[in-house]
């Protein structure tokens, strides 16, 4: 199944990977991290992620470490 | 032009050639640098010998990428120069700033022309203060070696790369206009130093290790403290090591004549002529302008009644005597404002207006 | 089975985390390089040469050998690291204002001169670290903190097209201009970068990429309408492609780019 890892710490809450996600599996959550960010979480209960590293191409903070697709 | 490999037999050439030939034999493998009289012939001897023994020479767009080129070889633990005159001298000036914040071995060949500004092209000591106290910002240092003579010119090109590499720290060999065009003959001995270890600062590529950075960026107030602490600790070291200089007849001297670079060899003969006319002159020539040999003169100054500081400008180094004097005896000043350094009979009737 | 498609590249320093403001272009340039450097094996044998401006701090992100230019040398500098070591594989990472305003001597002379380094410039039409003045790639009309009314050309003159300047260097021998607006331009940028690192493993000379960038906290904008603004304005005067590159014949004075 395809996914992708947030590094919350990371997070600068851009939120240029919710607008890049072709499934919309992106979305602002509830958590604050230590930057003091509204930080993104990713939100597949449907196992819809294409794992096609657009949102971590995009991002400029390396807060998506991993993407694995299958 | 001569190209000579190191050796015992003594021969005829001008400043500018011996220096050039010099760097080649104390192992510089890159040069960079710009045309300007009265040292342009450096460039020109680096061009043909550096190529032809595989080393780099680079005609740099200005003195200013030619300086930033040295700190980039540098950087590799490279032995690497330049050389430039007077207000050429002027653009490197923030180079030289970074390259003692880099803390590297950059040695820069200066060869004084007149000034302010374009001046001219006659001898001059008028960069003095440029060389030892800097243009560039912030607290720093440059090592300062003077030459009076072609042989010293060979000399103390080698004692510039070693003492670069030793201390890590950009080194000036100041030279003026009559020194780089003046023949003399001179002996190229093999370079006498030991070769420093860099491996442990010098950018090879981060191969099994993490990325070396060498940077003067500090951030931080307190980063830039202990690195500014850490430095000077250094200049201190250099001053306790290096101090150098030249004296005769200080011993009972009334008077002692205070000269650097080309114009002390008038000096020198100028004491002798006082001693023969019963006036006790003694004769000081500072051989390292930093670290300036101040506590040889404050230990004279209780000896001696005056001293005179002779120097091709409006009096500059004359400021470190009276600093290193502190007010212990008067200090005057003989000068010309540029060209040949004045005839020793005209500075003797100059100390004797004096005294 | 589940393959790993995306992973933080090795040749940037452990837990890195960049210093730029929320969504800078810097942080994708930085990560490109550094993806280049781990595909093309150059970690290890890399000097870099930093400059002077918001990516000053590179050092602390890509973990491989650096010196830190003043503003304006870095060329320079990496002429004079690689005429020492030409064995090492130099590069520079500098900004529009640090490569073609302070720096554009140093700049087109060691392309004229060819010299086998490769340099990535960002233009973000603004000076970024200082707050966000006028600089030499700065749009016409384009307000910034010191042309309050916008750039005009009666009084500012014109903005400096990098990457066509270094095409028409002799020396040079690739050029390109890229963008990171979306992700497929992320990836030509990529792409681009990494010719211009083969060019100089190929020892064909200097090797040039020119990436437009944003700056949302200098232009006041949010990171997404910052990428609107790099495709409806930048990319209409600086326009995307290769302008030259010696190992397909594409050549500067043609001035009709192709796509990488």
């Amino acid at each position: 199944m395809s996914r992708i890892v947030i590094d919350s710490d990371k997070c600068k809450a851009c939120y240029l990977c919710i607008n890049e996600c072709p499934k919309k599996l992106i979305k602002i959550s509830d958590k604050t991290n230590s930057l003091g960010n509204r930080v993104v979480e990713f939100d597949d209960p449907k196992g819809e992620c294409l794992g096609c590293a657009m949102c971590a191409t995009r991002c400029p903070d390396l807060a998506i470490t991993e993407v694995y697709k299958g | 032009m001569i190209a000579e490999a190191p050796s015992s037999k003594k021969i005829l050439t001008k400043g500018n050639y011996a220096i050039a030939q010099a760097a080649i034999n104390a192992g510089c493998e890159c040069y960079f640098g710009y045309p300007i009289t009265p040292q342009s012939e450096i460039g020109e001897f680096m061009s043909g010998k550096m190529q032809e023994l595989g080393r780099a020479y680079v005609s740099a767009e200005s003195e200013l990428a030619a300086m930033n080129m040295v700190i980039g070889a540098c950087s590799t633990g490279a032995k690497a120069m330049t050389s430039s005159s007077s207000c050429a001298v002027s653009l490197m000036q923030e180079a030289l700033s970074y390259a003692t914040s880099d803390e590297l071995p950059v040695v820069l060949i200066s060869v004084m022309r007149g000034g302010p500004g374009l001046g001219n092209i006659y001898p001059s000591q008028g960069d003095y203060f440029q060389a030892t106290k800097g243009g560039g910002n912030g607290d720093y240092r440059l090592i300062v070696l003077a030459p009076s003579t072609v042989q010293e010119c060979v000399d103390l090109t080698y004692k510039a790369f070693y003492l670069a590499h030793k201390y890590k720290n950009p080194t000036v060999l100041l030279a003026d206009g009559l020194l780089g065009q003046m023949m003399e003959p001179v002996e190229f001995k093999e370079y006498p130093y030991p070769e420093i270890d860099n491996s442990s600062w010098a950018l090879t590529g981060a191969k099994g290790r993490d990325g070396r950075v060498i940077r003067s960026y500090a951030p931080l107030a307190e980063n830039q403290c202990v690195f500014l602490e850490k430095l000077f600790a250094k200049y201190k070291a250099i001053e306790e090591n290096e101090t150098e200089w030249e004296e005769i007849g200080t011993e009972d001297a009334d008077v002692i004549l205070v000269s650097f670079g080309s114009t002390s060899r008038n000096v020198k003969t100028a004491m002798k002529l006082c001693r023969e006319k019963g006036i006790k002159a003694g004769f000081f020539r500072p051989i390292t302008l930093f670290p300036f040999p101040s506590k040889r003169l404050s230990e004279l100054a209780s000896k001696t009644k005056k001293m005179i500081s002779v120097e091709v400008n409006m009096g500059q180094m004359i400021n470190d005597v009276r600093l290193a004097v502190n007010g212990k005896i008067p200090v005057e000043l003989i000068n010309k404002p540029v060209g040949a350094p004045p005839a020793p009979e005209e500075i003797v009737t100059r100390i004797e207006e004096l005294i | 089975m589940t393959t790993q498609v995306f992973k933080i590249p090795e040749s940037l320093r452990e837990n890195v985390k960049y210093s730029f403001c929320p969504g800078c272009d810097h942080g994708v340039a930085v990560r490109l390089v550094a993806e280049v450097l781990d595909e093309m094996e150059l970690k290890e044998k890399s000097i870099l040469v930093a400059s002077i401006g918001c990516s000053v701090t590179l050092y602390d992100f890509l973990n491989v050998d650096s010196i830190e230019a003043p503003h304006g040398r870095a060329l320079a500098e990496a002429t004079g690291v690689k005429r020492a070591r030409p064995d090492k594989f130099v590069f520079t990472y500098q900004g529009d204002g640090d490569f073609a305003s302070i720096g554009l001597a140093e700049s087109l002379h060691a392309a004229l001169r060819g010299e086998n380094v490769s340099a990535i410039c960002i233009n973000n039409t603004t000076y970024g670290m200082t707050g966000g003045q006028l600089g030499p790639t700065t749009l016409l009309g384009q307000v910034t903190t010191t042309s309050p009314t916008g750039r005009n050309l009666e009084y500012y003159g014109y903005p400096v097209k990098i990457a066509e300047h270094v095409a028409l260097c002799d020396g040079t021998a690739f050029s390109a201009r890229v963008s990171l607006d979306s992700v497929a331009n992320i990836r030509k940028a990529k792409q681009a970068i990494k010719k211009a690192f083969e060019v100089q493993r190929q020892g064909l000379g200097f090797g040039f990429v020119e990436i437009l960038s944003t700056c949302p906290t200098n232009w006041k904008m949010s990171p997404s309408k910052a990428h609107e603004r790099v495709r409806n304005e930048m990319m209409k005067t600086y326009v995307s492609g290769v302008y030259k590159d010696v190992t397909s014949g594409e050549q500067a004075h043609i001035m009709r780019p192709s796509f990488v």
